[in-house]
C-alpha cells in the first residue's frame, strides 16, 4: 500500500470514527433525561467513550497528516483538499481542548457532525499529490497555513458553542424570525452535507459532459462537467451527450471553472433540500431546531455563551497572527508586496474586522448570550465564504485546488 | 475652568467624576442604585462630562464604541463589495479601465467604477472612512485611558462604606479576632499572588492591573499601523522599481541612485518532470507545472563618485540566484524574481554574398539594442548600417519608420562597400526580405540567423514601513493578549464595629475570582460573600426561558 493510500484510509477511519462520536456524544445528551439517577451515570460514561472515540478519531487525522507530508515532500495545506481537511483536523483540537477544559458533551455532538461535513466537503476535491508551484515553496506555507487554520478552526468552535446555545434558549413551540433562521443555518449544514452526498454519487456513477468555452483568461477551452449541468457555462457550446444546460451562468462568474462551481452549488441545493424533506419527515414535520432542542434540554446556557466567547478570546489573536501577520510576511518575500488586496487577504481583514467588532459589542456594550451567539454565527459564515466562495468563484492569487 | 469635587475623604476629583477617586464613594445621584457601575472606575470621562461647544460634541462623537464599531462595519462593507469584481490592479493588463467594467459586468460594472469601487483603497471616500476610524480609535482611547489610569493610581485601601456595599461580591463576618484574620488574609492571597496593600483597619489586595491597559495598547497597535500606511506616501520611504534585464547585460538598480549595478547571468525555468512518479496523476492532470523561475545574478556596487552619464568602476559584491521566495538582498533593498520573457531576440546575423559568383565573404552580427555601424571583412569589404527600424512599419507616406525601441520587427538599411564598389550599394533588410535601393546590386546580404535572449523581470523593493507595520502589529497582538487573557481582580477587606467587611471586584472571568474568594474564606475562616447580582437576574438580562 502506498503512503497516499494509507493516509485516505486513515482519513476514512477519522470520519467513521467521528460519525460515531456524534451518535455516542447524542445518546450520552438525550439518554439522560429519560433514565433514573443511577443511570444518570451511564450518560456521563457514554459521554467518557465518545470523547474516547473522538481522540481516536484525531489521533486517525494527525496519522493522515504524516503519512500525506510523506507522500506530499510538503506539508500537506497546499491545496483545496488538504485545506479542508486539516481545518477539520484544527476544529477537532479546539473541541479537544475545549471538551478537556469543560468536560460538555453537547458540544461534541454538534462539532462532530460540522467536522464529518467539512472531511466530507474536502473529499471531493481532487486528491492527487500535487508539486508546488514556485510561489508556494517556502517554510511559510506551513507557518501561515496551519496557524490560519488553527484560528479558524477554533473561531468555528465559537460558532459551535454559540449554535448549541441558540438551539437551547430559542423557543421552539412557536415561529418566529429566530426559529426561521436558525432553521436556515441548519439547511446550510444539510446543504454542505448534500454536496459531498451529490458529488460522491455522480463520481461514483464517473458522469461526464463537456463544453466549448472562453475561459476566464480569455482563451477557449474545454469545460469538463462532472455533474449534469443545470447551469451551463455563459456563451458556451455543448459537445458532448449529456443532460442539459436548462441555463447558462451569469457572466461575471469569472473565477477558475466558475460555471461548474456553480452548477455544483445548485445540485448542492437541490440535494441538501431533499436531505433535509428527508430528515424532517423523519422528525415527524418538526424543524431540526425543534427536535434539537428537545435533545439539548439540559444544557446549561451561560455555560455555552462563555465558550464562544472564549473561543473567540483565543482565536481572534490566532487567526490575526496567522491570516495577516504571517501571510503579509510571506505575502512580501513570494510576491513581493507584504499586502496586494487580493481577494483572499481582503477577506482575511473582513473576519478580522468582524470579530473585532464582535469584542466591542460584547466588552463594551454587553452583548451577551443570543445577540454574542448569532454573531458567531455570522463569523462561521463569513469564514465559509472565504473558504467556499473567495476561493471557488472570485478569481486571485489564491485560487489553488 | 472646571469645577472640581472636593469628596468627604478628602481627595479632590475632577468635574464629572462618579466615584471618588481615593475612597470610591458615590459622587452622583444616580448611583444609587443597588449595584454600582464600576466601568471605568466611574472616572471621569471627558465625553460623559462636557456636551456645550462644537469641540465637545466631536469628541462625544468619536469616543463613542457605538461610532467605532459603526465604522468598523462601513469599512468592513466597504472592503467586501471590493471583492465583487476585481480591482483595477488585477484586470487584464490590454483592457482599458475606462470600458472594462461596464463591457464586462453591465450596469453594476458601470456603477462600481463610478462609486470608486474599482480603486476602492485608493478612493477619497474609503480613506476619510479609515481616518475617521483612526481617529475614533485615539479619541475613544484617550478619553477612557487618562480617567482610568487616574482613578487607579488614586485608589485608597480604605473605602467608602457605600462603596464596598454595593459592590457586586460583598460579605460581612461577625469578629472578634479581625487582626489574626488579616494576617492570615494576608498570607493567604500572597499565595495567590495578589499584591496585598494595608492601611490601619483595611486591605487591598490587587492582581492584574497591567491588563486593564491592555485595550489602550492593542489601540495604539493599531494606530502605529495606519502610520505605517501613511508614511508610505512620503518620497523615500518606499522604493518600488520594475527592472527588466536581458541574459548578459549589467544594468544599474533603478531606486538605488546608480550606487548598486545587477549583472544577469542566466534566466532558467525549470518544471517538474512528467515522469516523476510522486505528481504524475497531478501532472497529467494540470499539465505542465513550473518547479522554479530563476536568475543568476551578480551584484556590484559603484566605486568612487559615478559622474553622470559615465560607466562607473564597479565592484564586486556577490553572486545569487534570485527565485521566488528568495530574494536577493542587500542595504535595505530587495530585489524579487517577478516575471520573465525568453527568447526575445538579441542579435542579428547576415551573410555577405556575391549575387554572381556565390561566394561567401562571411557572417556578421547585429545587436538589436546597441548596434555598431560598421561591419568589416577581410580585403577591405565593409558594411555600414545606415538606418536601423526596431519595430519597422511603412508610416502614412509609405516611407520606412518605426513604431518603438523594442526590436519586435527589426529592419535595416545596410551600405555595403567593395573595393571595387568603393562608394557602395544599398540595400534594405528585414526579416524574411531582401531589397535592393540601389540598381543592380553586385552583394546580397542574406539573414543567417537570430541570436536570442531570455530577460528576467525583477521588481526592487526598499520599504522602510514594513518594520513600522510588523512592529504595530505585533503591538497590537500583545495589547490583545494582555487584555483578554488576564484579568483585574481586587479583593477590600475592612474592619467595621466588630465586623469583618469583604468586597471584590474584577473587571472579568468572575468564575475565577470567586475561587480565590473560596480560598480566602477556607483560610481565614470569614464569611463567603455573596453574588449580589443573583443568578435570576442573570438569567432574565440573557432572555433565557425557564
Amino acid at each position: 500500500m502506498s503512503m497516499v493510500q494509507i493516509s485516505s484510509a486513515l482519513l476514512l477511519t477519522a470520519f467513521i470514527l467521528y460519525l460515531f462520536g456524534t451518535i455516542l456524544f447524542t445518546v450520552s445528551v438525550t439518554g439522560k433525561k429519560f433514565k433514573s439517577k443511577k443511570k444518570a451515570s451511564t450518560g456521563s460514561r457514554i459521554g467518557n467513550f465518545a470523547f474516547f472515540i473522538a481522540i481516536l478519531g484525531f489521533l486517525a487525522q494527525v496519522g493522515y497528516i504524516f503519512t500525506r507530508w510523506s507522500a506530499d515532500g510538503h506539508f500537506p495545506i497546499s491545496d483545496m483538499f488538504e485545506y479542508t481537511t486539516f481545518l477539520s483536523v484544527m476544529m477537532i483540537l479546539g473541541f479537544i481542548i475545549i471538551y478537556l477544559i469543560y468536560r460538555n458533551n453537547s458540544i461534541g455532538m454538534i462539532a462532530l457532525p460540522i467536522a464529518v461535513i467539512v472531511i466530507a466537503y474536502a473529499s471531493v476535491f481532487p486528491r492527487d499529490v500535487e508539486p508546488l508551484i514556485p510561489a508556494l515553496q517556502s517554510s511559510w506555507l506551513m507557518i501561515h497555513v496551519t496557524t490560519v487554520s488553527l484560528g479558524e478552526g477554533i473561531l468555528m468552535l465559537s460558532f459551535v458553542a454559540g449554535l448549541v446555545y441558540l438551539i437551547r434558549v430559542i423557543d421552539q413551540t412557536k415561529r418566529s424570525k429566530r426559529t426561521f433562521w436558525l432553521e436556515a443555518v441548519m439547511i446550510f449544514l444539510v446543504c454542505a452535507l448534500g454536496f459531498a452526498v451529490i458529488s460522491g454519487i455522480f463520481q461514483a456513477a464517473d458522469y461526464s459532459e463537456k463544453f466549448k468555452w472562453v475561459n476566464e483568461k480569455g482563451s477557449e477551452a474545454t469545460l469538463e462537467y462532472k455533474m449534469p449541468a443545470i447551469a451551463g457555462p455563459h456563451d458556451g457550446e455543448k459537445i458532448s451527450a449529456g443532460f442539459g444546460p436548462l441555463f447558462e451562468a451569469p457572466s461575471w462568474m469569472n473565477g477558475v471553472e466558475a460555471p461548474k462551481k456553480f452548477n455544483t452549488v445548485i445540485w448542492s441545493f437541490i440535494s441538501g433540500l431533499i436531505i433535509y424533506g428527508l430528515i424532517r419527515l423523519v422528525l415527524g414535520g418538526r424543524r431540526i431546531g425543534y427536535a434539537l432542542n428537545k435533545a439539548l434540554r439540559n444544557v446549561n446556557p451561560p455555560l455555552m455563551d462563555e465558550i464562544s466567547y472564549r473561543a473567540v478570546a483565543i482565536g481572534f489573536p490566532v487567526f490575526t497572527l496567522g491570516g495577516l501577520v504571517f501571510a503579509a510576511i510571506w505575502a512580501q518575500q513570494a510576491w513581493s508586496r507584504f499586502w496586494g488586496w487580493d481577494p483572499k487577504e481582503v477577506w482575511a481583514l473582513i473576519t478580522f474586522f468582524f470579530y473585532a467588532a464582535y469584542l466591542h459589542f460584547r466588552l463594551s456594550r454587553g452583548w451577551e448570550g443570543e445577540k454574542s451567539a448569532w454573531l458567531s454565527v455570522i463569523g462561521f459564515v463569513i469564514i465559509m465564504f472565504n473558504l467556499i466562495f473567495v476561493n471557488l468563484v472570485i478569481a486571485g492569487l489564491h485560487s489553488y485546488a | 475652568m472646571s469645577r472640581i469635587i472636593v469628596c468627604e475623604c478628602g481627595h479632590k476629583n475632577p468635574e464629572g467624576t462618579i466615584l471618588c477617586e481615593a475612597c470610591g464613594k458615590p459622587l452622583q445621584e444616580e448611583q444609587s442604585k443597588s449595584l454600582l457601575n464600576m466601568r471605568y472606575e466611574g472616572s471621569a470621562r471627558r465625553s460623559q462630562t462636557y456636551n456645550r461647544t462644537p469641540i465637545d460634541k466631536i469628541w462625544n462623537y468619536f469616543s463613542s464604541v457605538k461610532v467605532g464599531v459603526t465604522l468598523i462595519i462601513l469599512v468592513l462593507i466597504a472592503v467586501a463589495i471590493g471583492t465583487i469584481f476585481p480591482q483595477e490592479i488585477y484586470i487584464p493588463q490590454n483592457a482599458d479601465p475606462e470600458t472594462f467594467y461596464k463591457e464586462q459586468y453591465g450596469i453594476f460594472g458601470e456603477v462600481y467604477k463610478a462609486l470608486g469601487f474599482d480603486n476602492l483603497y485608493k478612493s477619497w471616500w474609503f480613506v476619510v472612512l479609515l481616518g475617521l476610524l483612526g481617529t475614533s480609535i485615539i479619541v475613544a482611547s484617550i478619553d477612557r485611558y487618562i480617567p482610568l489610569h487616574r482613578a487607579l493610581k488614586n485608589q485608597k485601601v480604605k473605602r467608602h462604606e457605600r462603596f464596598l456595599k454595593k459592590q457586586r461580591i460583598f460579605g460581612t463576618t461577625t469578629t472578634a479576632d479581625a487582626e489574626v484574620i488579616f494576617v492570615k488574609a494576608e498570607t493567604a492571597l500572597k499565595e495567590k499572588h495578589y499584591k496585598v496593600r494595608k492601611e490601619e483597619g483595611a486591605l487591598l489586595a490587587e492582581k492584574g492591573r497591567f491588563s486593564r491597559w491592555g485595550p489602550y495598547v492593542n489601540h495604539i497597535g493599531l494606530i502605529v499601523v495606519l502610520i505605517a500606511g501613511v508614511l508610505r506616501f512620503i518620497p523615500g520611504m518606499y522604493v518600488n522599481e520594475n527592472l527588466w534585464i536581458r541574459e548578459g547585460d549589467t544594468q544599474a538598480i533603478p531606486g538605488t541612485h546608480n550606487e548598486f549595478y545587477i549583472e544577469n547571468h542566466k534566466f532558467s525555468m525549470e518544471t517538474y518532470k512528467k515522469d516523476d512518479p510522486q505528481y504524475k496523476e497531478a501532472l497529467d492532470r494540470a499539465g505542465s507545472v513550473v518547479k522554479t523561475y530563476r536568475s543568476d545574478i551578480t551584484l556590484y556596487k559603484a566605486k568612487g563618485d559615478t559622474v553622470l552619464g559615465e560607466k562607473p568602476k564597479l565592484k564586486k559584491i556577490k553572486d545569487f540566484g534570485i527565485e521566488v521566495n528568495k530574494p536577493l538582498e542587500f542595504s535595505g533593498y530587495q530585489v524579487f524574481q517577478a516575471d520573465y520573457r525568453t527568447d526575445e531576440p538579441y542579435a542579428m546575423k547576415f551573410k555577405l554574398t556575391d549575387k554572381d559568383a556565390k561566394k561567401s565573404f562571411g557572417n556578421f552580427s547585429v545587436n538589436l539594442y546597441s548596434p555598431k555601424e560598421n561591419y568589416n571583412f577581410d580585403n577591405g569589404y565593409k558594411v555600414q548600417l545606415m538606418y536601423y527600424f526596431p519595430d519597422f512599419y511603412f508610416d502614412d507616406n509609405g516611407d520606412p519608420a518605426t513604431k518603438s525601441d523594442t526590436p519586435n520587427n527589426p529592419a535595416f538599411i545596410f551600405n555595403v562597400k567593395t573595393p571595387d564598389k568603393p562608394k557602395g550599394e544599398t540595400s534594405f533588410v528585414a526579416i524574411q526580405s531582401n531589397q535592393a535601393i540601389s540598381k543592380n546590386n553586385q552583394y546580397k546580404l542574406t539573414f543567417a540567423g537570430l541570436d536570442t535572449r531570455n530577460v528576467s523581470g525583477l521588481i526592487v523593493k526598499r520599504d522602510f514601513t514594513i518594520w513600522i507595520f510588523f512592529v504595530g502589529a505585533m503591538i497590537f497582538l500583545l495589547g490583545v493578549v494582555q487584555g483578554m487573557y488576564w484579568n483585574h481582580r481586587r479583593i477590600w477587606l475592612q474592619k467595621r464595629d466588630g465586623e469583618v467587611w469583604m468586597s471584590a471586584h474584577t473587571n472579568k472571568n468572575w468564575h475565577a475570582t470567586k475561587k480565590d474568594i473560596h480560598y480566602l474564606t477556607e483560610k481565614t475562616g470569614l464569611n463567603e460573600p455573596s453574588d449580589q447580582l443573583e443568578q435570576k437576574v442573570f438569567e432574565e438580562e440573557r432572555g433565557i426561558n425557564t
